[in-house]
């Protein structure tokens, strides 16, 4: 870990690079920001913002049980429950009876009201608060080492496959045609979001680690026009804005997390700009 | 000709027959019925198809004739049983079976290239990693098929409807099924695409071994190109050839 903190320091001559707490915030942001481009693009892709809002949520049922049964990781129960909310959740999609958005809505306000409800019991949530906003400067080594497999494992998964997933998004039934197994495929891609989720709440925050996922997906969408670029400009914008984020938050003093975010939105609402710009030439020439 | 639901083996060595499709291939569905809850959607169907032969579906919405197709494709739980065989070696295959669907998820600006779309479906390598020259030359190839392969590196979501639907004709046969559905694959499409569509559906039947259902609302095309034609309301009304359905009482009870 030295050897990388030393790098960090030699490329980044500023002051806020001589706190560990800062290099290991910058660490984690590299790892972290763009996996969250990767995933976005899917996610985005298959309208399942407020799935993954609902795994956000969830991590607060996670952690009161873990409480109630005295589990001593409560990054354990967190994970074991967001899992099985997230294959829970396609399993009740699949019988198409009650529209998605309301049936990920009721679940959702259910394992949020039982955590909040566990939580609170003899006034103590105020212990519990740091997880809806998130704390990136308290993350450790070790934390860090963690993020860095789970990053690497889900880069295999979208390689192997990503094209699968791209495929069952555009037509179910095509997708189906060509053999590729839609439940199967789904539910990993299911549970690989509630890892990265579970694992990265804490340093992001409940309150805004959807954003997080969604703007940097949903601003290269707007100036790309293929595959390759929408993943390529969301890894780029999502990177961006957590390295310049966690930057800013250190010389005004605020949170990370919501200053990443304001700074993805802003480039997202400048996207949009371009976006109507450009289409705007398109017409005149057509 | 006409193809009888118990056609012996006779029947189809006398058979005129296109050069390209065997007509020894042969797709048996037995006794398919599809439920939900309480409801029955699809009852006991039986079709009996082989290769080379143009059957199209047609009957009114909420016939099931959708369903249908989605229970062939495996995509619905249904009852009965799908044979698939080769007359030759009286062996059971794996029915290869491509689809043609009646649209795609696509909204406004979708940032998806038709190779991304194309390749998605028949590649493994990453889309969003790079583009493979190998599998471009293939996509390319098989765009050519039906005169699509200037769209390319077009965005999918600023294709017509006839243009998406010869990328979509040209992902259903890469590689070449054994069983094409298409289902209502002229809704959204204008008069010379429609030509367009009927010319190649012309060619894909001289050219390539393969058996076509089709669900259709264009009872013109049905005279000109069926080969046989189903009437279907949750179950079979009438079949036989398309004058015998569309002069039937029976389709002049449905449509008339």
């Amino acid at each position: 870990m030295n050897i990388v903190y030393n790098i960090i320091e030699t490329i980044l001559p500023f002051p806020w690079v001589e706190y560990d707490f800062m290099k290991n915030a910058l660490l984690a942001v590299l790892i972290i920001t763009p996996l969250f481009g990767i995933l976005g693009t899917m996610i985005v892709n298959n309208r399942m913002a407020f799935f993954s809002d609902a795994l956000g949520h969830s991590a607060l049922t996670g952690l009161a049980l873990g409480t109630v049964f005295g589990i001593v990781d409560t990054n354990l129960s967190m994970l074991v429950f967001a899992i099985a909310f997230a294959l829970l959740l396609n399993r009740i999609k699949r019988r198409k009876t009650v529209s998605t958005d309301t049936v990920i809505s009721v679940f959702a306000s259910l394992s949020m009201a039982v955590g909040l409800v566990i939580l609170s019991r003899g006034g103590n949530f105020a212990k519990y608060s740091a997880l809806l906003v998130g704390d990136i400067l308290s993350i450790t080594t070790r934390e860090i080492i963690l993020l860095f497999i789970i990053f690497l494992l889900t880069l295999i998964f979208w390689f192997l496959g990503f094209n699968k997933l791209h495929a069952i998004s555009v037509n179910e039934s095509l997708a189906k045609s060509k053999n590729i197994n839609i439940r199967r495929l789904e539910d990993y891609f299911s549970v690989i979001i509630a890892i990265i989720v579970m694992f990265s709440v804490k340093w992001v925050g409940i309150l805004i680690i959807n954003a997080l996922l969604i703007l940097p997906a949903a601003a290269s969408r707007n100036i790309s026009s293929n595959v390759r670029e929408y993943h390529l400009f969301s890894i780029l914008i999502s990177l961006f804005s957590g390295i310049i984020g966690l930057i800013l938050s250190y010389y005004m003093s605020t949170a990370a997390g919501p200053t990443i975010v304001i700074i993805a939105a802003t480039i997202f609402f400048l996207t949009l700009l371009l976006q109507s710009l450009g289409g705007k030439g398109i017409d005149h020439n057509g | 000709m006409k193809v009888t639901r118990n056609m012996s083996h006779k029947h189809i060595k006398t058979a005129k027959l296109n050069e390209a499709a065997c007509g020894m291939h042969c797709l048996k569905m037995n006794n398919i019925s599809v439920r939900d809850g309480s409801q029955v959607i699809i009852d006991n169907v039986n079709l009996h198809i082989h290769c080379g032969k143009i059957t199209v579906i047609i009957g009114k919405n909420g016939a099931g004739k959708s369903t249908l197709i989605k229970a062939i494709l495996g995509e619905v739980k249904h009852e009965g049983t799908i044979e698939f065989s080769d007359l030759k070696n009286q062996r059971m295959e794996n029915l290869k079976i491509g689809y043609v669907p009646q649209y795609v998820n696509m909204e406004k600006n979708t940032p998806m290239s038709v190779y991304d779309l194309f390749a998605g479906y028949i590649s493994n390598s990453p889309i969003f990693f790079r583009k493979n020259p190998k599998v471009y030359r293939y996509v390319k190839e098989q765009l050519e098929v039906f005169e699509a392969q200037e769209l390319i590196d077009k965005r999918a979501c600023d294709l017509s409807g006839g243009e998406l639907q010869r990328v979509l004709l040209s992902i259903a046969i890469s590689p070449i099924p054994n069983l094409l559905l298409l289902d209502e694959p002229v809704s959204g499409i204008d008069t010379n695409g429609m030509q367009l569509f009927y010319k190649n559906i012309g060619k894909l039947k001289s050219n390539y071994d393969l058996a076509m259902i089709i669900v259709s609302h264009d009872f013109d095309f049905v005279r000109q190109y069926a080969d046989r034609v189903i009437l279907l309301d949750k179950t079979i009304v009438k079949e036989g050839t398309p004058e015998e359905v569309l002069d039937g009482e029976e389709f002049k009870r449905l449509f008339g």
